[in-house]
């Protein structure tokens, strides 16, 4: 590839400036003003028609209300255990695909992980709900097989949440782990294994280690999308299964309280931005290398 | 282990059934929608009744209405084809000014441009919508304050879904051309240019056709994450629900089977469009 013309448009010349007209339009209307008059938001108080101070009082309230930072709190951590589930459950799979199946066989599984993920979160979570409710299919099955007297609401329970959160999520873990495997000289392996190395020891020396990139990838998308889901707590977790989105939601378009909604926004960024920069500082990685490579 | 390695058969056994649990639990939600999509029973729920296709062509006439007669239903998918349509215009025209602006050219503070490019996919939808929503909002209020303006545009509704969608929607379409651009040849522009062929003329006749497959992948790829995206379109919406958001309303009050019709369909059409996509896809 040759060197980009760098002395020629070193200065901006009126095509460089057009070419990147639309980005700034994009980037600035869309993202960078819009965190800003929601950070200015977040940070007044009004103390008079049109008058604002600034002001700490909607964090102050998020503090002071218990079901706020309760909420908060059982978001991120329901949020962390769906992200390590998710690995976990992703790896073998991953693992499958990568270095066990070969050709078509690789091929056909890649696509069968992909298929479910074609179709919106909504139509997924009809199928949970179908599946799971009181007189759903399970319930019914269980009593079929004699394992329940009367059919069980499967439904609005936070196990059910969760399934319904790792079932989204598995696809965007697959598909990191299976390109950082395929790039594992399965010669490494066959050299631990010959210098007497058991499985657990070749997972926890080389296989990942060497995906450590592709796990970071993984885990920073799950995480964020798990915590800034709305579908699947809202309608398998049922009325009171406080996600913490469902709060800024409430806020902003039931109670019209942007203040709040802001407040409540950005410490949700806060958490979802403080969770994918320790995830890179943790294994050693750069934002671009990491989000790029999808 | 991988199959150069001896593995002993408890381990071979073990990875199958994993692999058949893993993608039988995978499309059960999606075996269970298209079953009770064609139950004759008011309700998506066991035991069977028998075979309908009431839930997609019923007109009232027995006390259901199908999908295809559901006005509601149908006014949402349209709405949500239009606002796909508008989405996957601006972000694949974004994202190729983008792909051009990364890949062949060099200015100060590149590297933070297409860093900031990727940040979009790393904020939750829901932040992206309401950050949006206060923004639009504001400018409105600067409008019909400083200057009697009534910006319609800016109050929640479809110009508004449609921007925010776009928000983070450009920034996928930028990465899969960006992908496509960055293996082109560059020698071969030289030598149309030396030719004497035009900017215009080399971006027309060499550049687009090499773009192309990664053009139509896409605006393949745009149509379906705008056609599916829920998180932004909730908080940007006004009075007409794009698809996504009318089911989710109804599955709030208790669905009937036509949503399990409705599902059916979006699937066989994603499939559809993803075959396609398949099939066009560069071999590598």
């Amino acid at each position: 590839m040759r060197e980009p013309d760098a002395p020629a448009q070193a200065r901006t010349s009126p095509r460089l400036a057009l070419l990147m007209t639309p980005a700034f339009a994009w980037l600035g209307l869309l993202i960078v003003l819009p965190h800003v008059e929601l950070a200015v938001l977040s940070f007044r108080a009004q103390v008079g028609p049109r008058h604002y101070v600034p002001s700490l009082l909607q964090y102050r309230t998020f503090f002071d209300q218990p079901e706020y930072w309760r909420t908060f709190l059982r978001t991120a951590w329901m949020s962390v255990v769906a992200t390590f589930a998710t690995l976990c459950l992703a790896l073998p799979i991953a693992w499958v695909i990568a270095k066990i199946a070969r050709g078509r066989a690789s091929a056909w599984l890649l696509l069968a992980c992909l298929i479910p993920f074609w179709i919106s979160e909504t139509v997924r979570t009809l199928g949970w709900m179908i599946l799971l409710r009181q007189s759903g299919v399970l319930p019914a099955l269980l009593v079929d097989l004699g394992i329940t007297a009367h059919p069980v609401e499967l439904l609005y329970r936070d196990s059910t949440i969760m399934v319904g959160l790792v079932y989204n999520s598995m696809l965007f873990m697959i598909v990191p782990l299976i390109s950082s495997l395929e790039s594992l000289d399965n010669s490494l392996i066959e050299a631990a294994y010959d210098l007497g190395a058991g499985g657990l020891t070749v997972l926890r020396k080389i296989v990942i280690p060497h995906a450590a990139p592709g796990i970071t990838a993984g885990c920073i998308i799950v995480f964020m999308l798990t915590l800034g889901d709305y579908i699947t707590p809202t309608l398998l977790g049922g009325k009171d299964s406080g996600w913490f989105t469902e709060q800024i939601y409430t806020q902003f378009i039931t109670r019209f309280n942007w203040a709040q909604g802001a407040a409540f926004g950005f410490l949700l960024l806060g958490l979802s931005t403080a969770i994918v920069v320790l995830g890179l500082k943790i294994t050693g990685q750069r934002f671009g290398d990491v989000m790029g490579r999808r | 282990m991988i199959p150069s390695l001896p593995r002993p058969a408890w381990l071979r056994v073990g990875t199958a059934l994993y692999v058949a649990t893993f993608l039988a639990v995978l499309f059960l939600p999606l075996v269970v929608i298209s079953v009770f999509a064609f139950n004759d029973a008011p309700y998506p729920a066991p035991p069977w009744h028998g075979f309908t296709l009431d839930w997609f062509f019923a007109d009232t006439r027995t006390g259901r209405l199908g999908m295809f007669h559901d006005g509601e239903l149908m006014a949402s998918i349209w709405t949500s084809c239009k606002v796909g349509l508008w989405v996957t215009l601006l972000s694949v025209l974004v994202g190729l000014a983008n792909a051009f602006l990364v890949e062949h050219h060099d200015f100060r503070g590149k590297q933070l441009l297409s860093i900031m490019m990727l940040v979009p996919l790393v904020i939750p939808g829901v932040i992206l919508g309401v950050s949006i929503l206060a923004f639009a909002s504001r400018i409105a209020q600067f409008a019909s304050g400083h200057f009697d303006l009534y910006l319609r545009f800016l109050r929640p509704g479809l110009p508004l879904v449609v921007l925010g969608q776009f928000s983070y929607i450009a920034t996928i379409a930028t990465l899969t051309l960006r992908a496509r651009l960055s293996r082109f040849d560059r020698t071969l522009e030289d030598a149309a240019l030396n030719l004497g062929a035009s900017r215009a003329a080399v971006f027309r006749t060499v550049l687009l056709p090499y773009l192309r497959p990664a053009l139509v992948g896409a605006a393949m790829i745009c149509f379906l994450l705008s056609f599916a995206d829920f998180n932004t379109t909730l908080m940007l919406v006004g009075g007409s629900p794009p698809l996504t958001v009318l089911m989710y309303g109804r599955m709030h009050e208790g669905a009937t089977p036509v949503l399990n019709a409705v599902s059916l369909f979006l699937m066989v059409a994603s499939a559809l469009l993803a075959l396609a996509l398949i099939r066009r896809a560069p071999r590598p």
